[in-house]
């Protein structure tokens, strides 16, 4: 049988040499199709002696399923490299940026407010609000500062008529809260306040953030406990010194204004804290027994306690943002920051 | 205010330093804001005496002076003009490093050498004065350290004190504080009272006893004004920020300085009559020490005499009636006026002044007495001069009132959260003046306030001075237990953060803008409305409450389009404020404003600008989940493009508006013709649908398109309107997928082309179905819109 053996390694080096599919489908037709050469060895085998034919056609038969083998393995390669092909073809610069709208950002003072709101959400405050426009009743006078107290002195009050100003605190939703709800309150004020006053670190308008709890058992302690936890938490500083220094507020007694220790160089003194190691934060105290009373409040059953921090303030000292107009210049190159 | 360290010491000196002393006042509720050296490195400065000059040589401005040091004669070339012989002034000597960092050391001047430096005061820091050398007085001890002899070393501590604590505007009010928080004993002497050497008194009428309920005054004659005022008291006049003027004025303000009372001093020869206390009379005027005149407005109370107006009560003296060098004879004043009367008068003239700033808090009634005779022994000896008996014209029922207070140990510990031994409430209150009675059994403090302090009328102000005494840092910081009623969350509600977290998400920046605005740009959106206007705007561009969050976003969109960033797209949320029939609406609003490229720059595709539908689709988003329809109705609107305006109407109310900027408007505002607006009713974009949930269908659904042409003006809205209302029960989407104006459709037309999607929630559809649906739905188009399909 020299002429099989010739045979199959005709065909073998061809079909491992095939370069596509169709090449290889024209081998098998050549070798194995119904005119194909080792089909026509089969047919010859009549022309054998009937005692050589079974070792012949088992030799046949032999290559025949040697060469189909040989065929789709090289079918699987010439697959397998075109596959491969694509892939190469269809590569992309992973480095390109995505398709698509960018995130846009939430403003410093609102993501600020935000925080705040939720810290206190997780102790049972809810968010109120009110108006900005205000009368003179709930700015002053329901806050124990009639007409020519000498704290008004410290407002700055725009007018818009005899009986109305812009809010210079958001302590007049307090007091209307307090006419609204019966003890206990549990409230935090978020909003746009107003003072009559422009230069680099004075806005005629920003934002404050005052809460207020009415109920029974309410004491000076349980206020230092709950700022405490507040500041510590917004500066994600567990230890964060903290202290308070008596004060005053009409609208509060005793009162307190809060201080932290200088966040930028905790505490050794720098231009930050004008070198006193302490920077003010907020203020707060027990409601006055006559906030209360105006209020229809019964202080000796339900005391209170008030806070109140400006959020351009922390949401600075929070971000270092150092120039307070930033905040009301909506440049993009700032806004973008907060995404 | 700021007072001189050294002179508190006087009064009561701890055992701290300058900054634990001040400390211990901040945390008493006195804030010091500053403790300030007065000088430091002038420990080789000493006193020195010029006794002989010449001429420089080779310089004209130039002397050079002989020195007497006190134990030697050295040489000092000297350029200031006062350096002439018997002057006595601080002398800087080689190896001196002054406050100013220069280095004294032996120096040749134009070839003469010079071994120190004469000192003006700007020199050693002492004051702004640098017009020649620090003239020291006559009797000034040659040699002697001038740290010493000035009393130099010392600090100047700045109090920042709030309102209610007028008594702390002198140094026995601080020094009588700082005593009880040390626990310290407190040095307070009290001036005899001077025995008259006259008989003489002048009359005083109070006509406004309400306003003045006690008016003091005495006649001091023949005092000696050209005397100089004693170097001790300039010094801490200087350190207490007031400047010299005459022994007279001196003595007044020292006193005030010391103990907290205004003072005036009136030459005695300018009065006529008697003094009138009384309130300006119409159109009154006076000249006041400052060399102005002023119109006085009804209520203001005068100090006058019976021809003329010689002073506006504790505010500010005449210039009439004031000591100047030729006064001989005085009438000094030491009044109580109330302070309620007092508050805001002095603004209401633009002025504020010491006496004007103690009155208005309240100073003691009961300190002009000791004060008078304080000034009265200070003037007899440092100019002399014979005192007459005081007059006292006292209205005690006009006094306020001193009540008195129970202070109950269980509310001290009801309010701070600590019981406070009662020995220390009792000791606090003592030491503060407080008059008191203690009832042990019953555990109550029955106090009567002094007559210092205005603010001690309620319990609560009793347990604040407790408390600050005792020390904020002594009561504990307690736990806060969260709240024992759960909220409410209603889901039909969302919240506001909810929608600025959506905004920023599709892209959007938060931006704040002011809430007042110029009245232009508020006109130029609601021309209609009369804005709320303020009284004192801080500028004419911030003068008028927005009425809309436009003019605002504009500004904001405007200041990066100038910086090269052209794709904005802002939100912003907050009130406007309109000006109603029934009252100022304040009205929470939700404002968009998009311009530049529809996409954010990049490789991938050019991007064209944003259009009306970009912005109507991010309102779209945003009420995709509204309780009502949401339509868009076509409208014109100030500042708005007359073709690209759109009411956004839900249900059938109209909750706001949106389109493209008129070109008028977007040239004004510096804006790309292409900017699109909108401004949203927040109270409604917050209201949201509940879920109305159905099953989804199991069978499939058969989608058919349908290109039509229409008259151009005919809305798309209306297309769908009527192919839903045609196409029947199985109807359950339809979308516009095209719109074609152009070549093949004539000029007047458009195609539309809608894609409508047939389901049913039970079975499969029949071709036949929806065959007929669509029938029905070309039928109804032909026939109501004039429609045609489109081959």
């Amino acid at each position: 049988m020299q002429a099989l053996d010739t045979l199959k390694a005709e065909a073998t080096t061809a079909i491992s040499s095939a370069e596509d599919a169709s090449a290889l489908e024209k081998l098998r037709v050549e070798f194995l199709g119904k005119k194909g050469r080792v089909t026509d060895l089969l047919k010859s085998l009549g022309q054998l002696d009937a005692s050589e034919r079974p070792k012949a056609g088992a030799e046949i038969n032999a290559l025949k399923q040697h060469l189909n083998s040989l065929i789709s393995e090289r079918k699987q390669v010439l697959q397998s490299a075109a596959l491969a092909e694509q892939l190469a073809n269809e590569r992309l610069d992973v480095t390109l940026p995505g398709r698509g709208e960018q995130t846009g950002s939430l403003h410093p003072i609102t993501r600020t407010i935000e925080r705040m709101a939720a810290f206190f959400a997780t102790l049972g405050f809810d968010v109120v609000e009110g108006p900005e426009v205000e009368d003179d009743y709930h700015n002053f006078e329901a806050l124990n500062i009639p007409a020519h107290h000498p704290a008004r002195a410290m407002h700055d009050t725009f007018y818009v008529d005899d009986n109305h100003v812009l809010r210079t605190h958001t302590s007049g939703v307090q007091v209307r809260t307090m006419e609204r709800l019966a003890p206990p309150i549990r409230v935090i004020c978020p909003g746009r306040v107003y003072r009559c006053d422009s230069d680099l670190t004075h806005s005629p308008m920003f934002h404050q953030v005052e809460g207020l709890l009415v109920d029974q058992n309410v004491n000076f302690g349980q206020l230092k406990g709950i700022i405490q936890q507040f500041l510590a938490s917004f500066f994600e500083q567990d230890d964060l010194a903290v202290r308070f220094r008596p004060s005053y507020f009409p609208f509060t007694e005793p009162s307190a204004e809060v201080d932290i220790q200088c966040v930028k160089c905790a505490g050794k003194g720098c231009r930050i804290c004008s070198g006193t190691g302490w920077l003010e934060v907020m203020g707060c105290g027990m409601v006055h027994p006559r906030v209360l009373e105006m209020s229809g409040i019964d202080g000796e059953r339900f005391p209170g306690f008030a806070f109140g921090m400006g959020v351009e303030r922390l949401a600075m000292l929070r971000y270092g943002i150092g120039d307070l107009r930033l905040n009301f210049e909506n440049d993009l190159r700032f806004l973008s920051q907060f995404r | 205010m700021i007072l001189s360290e050294s002179w508190l010491r006087e009064w009561v000196n701890p055992d701290l330093d300058s900054h634990e002393l001040a400390h211990r006042l901040t945390m008493a509720g006195l804030e010091v804001d500053a403790v300030t050296a007065l000088a430091e490195g002038l420990s080789g400065v000493i006193v020195a005496e010029i006794v002989a000059t010449q001429q420089h040589p080779d310089a004209d401005k130039l002397r050079v002076c002989s020195v007497n040091t006190g134990s030697d004669i050295v040489q000092i070339v000297c350029g200031a003009p006062n350096a002439e012989v018997g002057l006595k002034a601080p002398l800087a000597q080689p190896g001196d490093k002054l406050p100013g960092g220069v280095k004294i050391k032996k120096a040749k001047l134009r070839g003469v050498e010079s071994q120190g430096m004469l000192c003006s005061a700007a020199e050693l820091t002492l004051s702004e004065d640098h017009d020649g050398l620090l003239a020291l007085a006559s009797d000034a001890p040659v040699g002697k350290g001038i740290t010493e002899y000035l009393d130099l070393d010392d600090r100047l501590i700045e109090i920042g004190l709030t309102p209610n604590r007028a008594d702390c505007l002198s140094v026995l009010g601080v020094a009588r504080d700082l005593a009880v928080v040390i626990d310290l004993p407190f040095n307070e002497e009290v001036s005899a009272s001077v025995e008259p050497a006259l008989d003489e008194t002048f009359p005083v009428t109070v006509l406004s006893p309400e306003k003045c309920p006690r008016y003091l005054g005495r006649v001091i004659r023949d005092v000696d004004i050209n005397r100089p005022t004693p170097l001790f008291m300039v010094e801490r006049l200087r350190r207490s920020g007031i400047r010299s003027i005459d022994p007279v004025v001196d003595i007044t303000n020292y006193v005030m300085l010391e103990l907290g009372q205004p003072l005036h001093a009136f030459n005695l020869e300018a009065l006529e009559g008697g003094i009138v206390v009384r309130e300006a009379r119409p159109n009154e005027a006076l000249t006041l020490l400052d060399g102005q005149s002023r119109e006085m407005t009804a209520g203001t109370l005068m100090i006058a005499d019976e021809v003329k107006p010689l002073a506006m009560a504790g505010i500010m003296g005449g210039e009439g009636s004031g000591v100047d060098q030729q006064t001989r004879h005085l009438f000094l004043e030491a009044a109580f006026f109330t302070p309620e009367l007092m508050a805001g008068r002095a603004r209401q003239y633009g002025l504020h002044t010491d006496a004007s700033h103690r009155y208005e808090r309240g100073v003691d009634p009961e300190l002009p007495y000791r004060a008078i005779e304080r000034a009265t022994t200070l003037l007899m000896e440092w100019v002399g001069g014979k005192p007459g008996p005081v007059t006292d014209i006292s209205a005690t029922e006009h006094l306020p009132v001193r009540t008195g207070v129970t202070l109950r140990a269980s509310a001290v510990e009801a309010m701070l959260g600590i019981e406070v031994p009662a020995d220390e409430v009792t000791r606090i209150l003592k030491g503060l003046g407080f008059e008191v009675v203690v009832d042990s059994a019953a555990q109550e403090w029955c106090c009567t306030a002094p007559s210092w302090r205005f603010d001690m009328g309620l319990e609560a102000d009793l347990i604040e001075e407790i408390a600050r005494i005792f020390g904020y840092d002594n009561i504990p910081t307690l736990p806060v237990q969260g709240a024992s009623q759960a909220g409410v969350n209603s889901e039909t509600t969302t919240s506001l953060a909810d929608i600025r977290h959506r905004l920023v998400s599709r892209g959007f920046n938060e931006a704040i803008t002011f809430s007042f605005v110029s009245p232009d740009a508020q006109a130029l959106f609601d021309p209609d409305w009369v804005p709320v206007a303020l009284k004192n705007p801080i500028s004419s561009d911030l003068a008028v409450m927005r009425t809309s969050l436009l003019p605002g976003l504009a500004g904001a969109a405007a200041h990066n389009i100038k910086r090269q960033i052209t794709r904005v797209r802002f939100f912003e949320t907050g009130l406007r404020f309109l000006p109603e029939a029934n009252g100022l609406a304040q009205t929470p609003t939700l404002a968009l404003i998009l311009c530049g490229a529809r996409t954010p720059e990049g490789w991938s595709a050019q991007s064209e600008s944003v259009d009306f539908y970009d912005l109507k689709g991010e309102i779209e988003a945003l009420l995709a989940a509204a309780a009502k329809p949401v339509t868009f109705r076509s409208a014109i609107r100030a500042g708005l493009h007359d073709g690209q305006t759109a009411e956004v109407v839900l249900g059938d109310s109209v909750i706001g508006v949106m389109g493209r900027l008129h070109p008028t408007a977007a040239s004004e505002l510096d804006l790309p013709d292409k900017t699109f607006v909108a401004e949203l009713d927040l109270a409604e974009v917050l209201q949201r649908a509940m879920p109305d949930y159905h099953d989804i269908s199991r069978y499939p659904e058969v989608r058919r398109d349908l290109a039509v042409v229409l008259d151009k003006q005919v809305a798309a809205s209306a297309a769908v309107d009527l192919v839903k209302a045609a196409a029947g029960e199985y109807l359950a989407d339809v979308v516009v997928f095209d719109l074609y104006e152009g070549e093949g459709v004539a000029e007047n037309e458009k195609s539309l082309a809608m894609g409508l999607t047939f389901r049913d929630q039970s079975r499969t559809l029949t071709d036949e179905e929806v065959s007929n649906a669509l029938a029905q739905v070309i039928d109804s188009l032909t026939e109501k819109l004039g429609a045609r399909l489109r081959h």
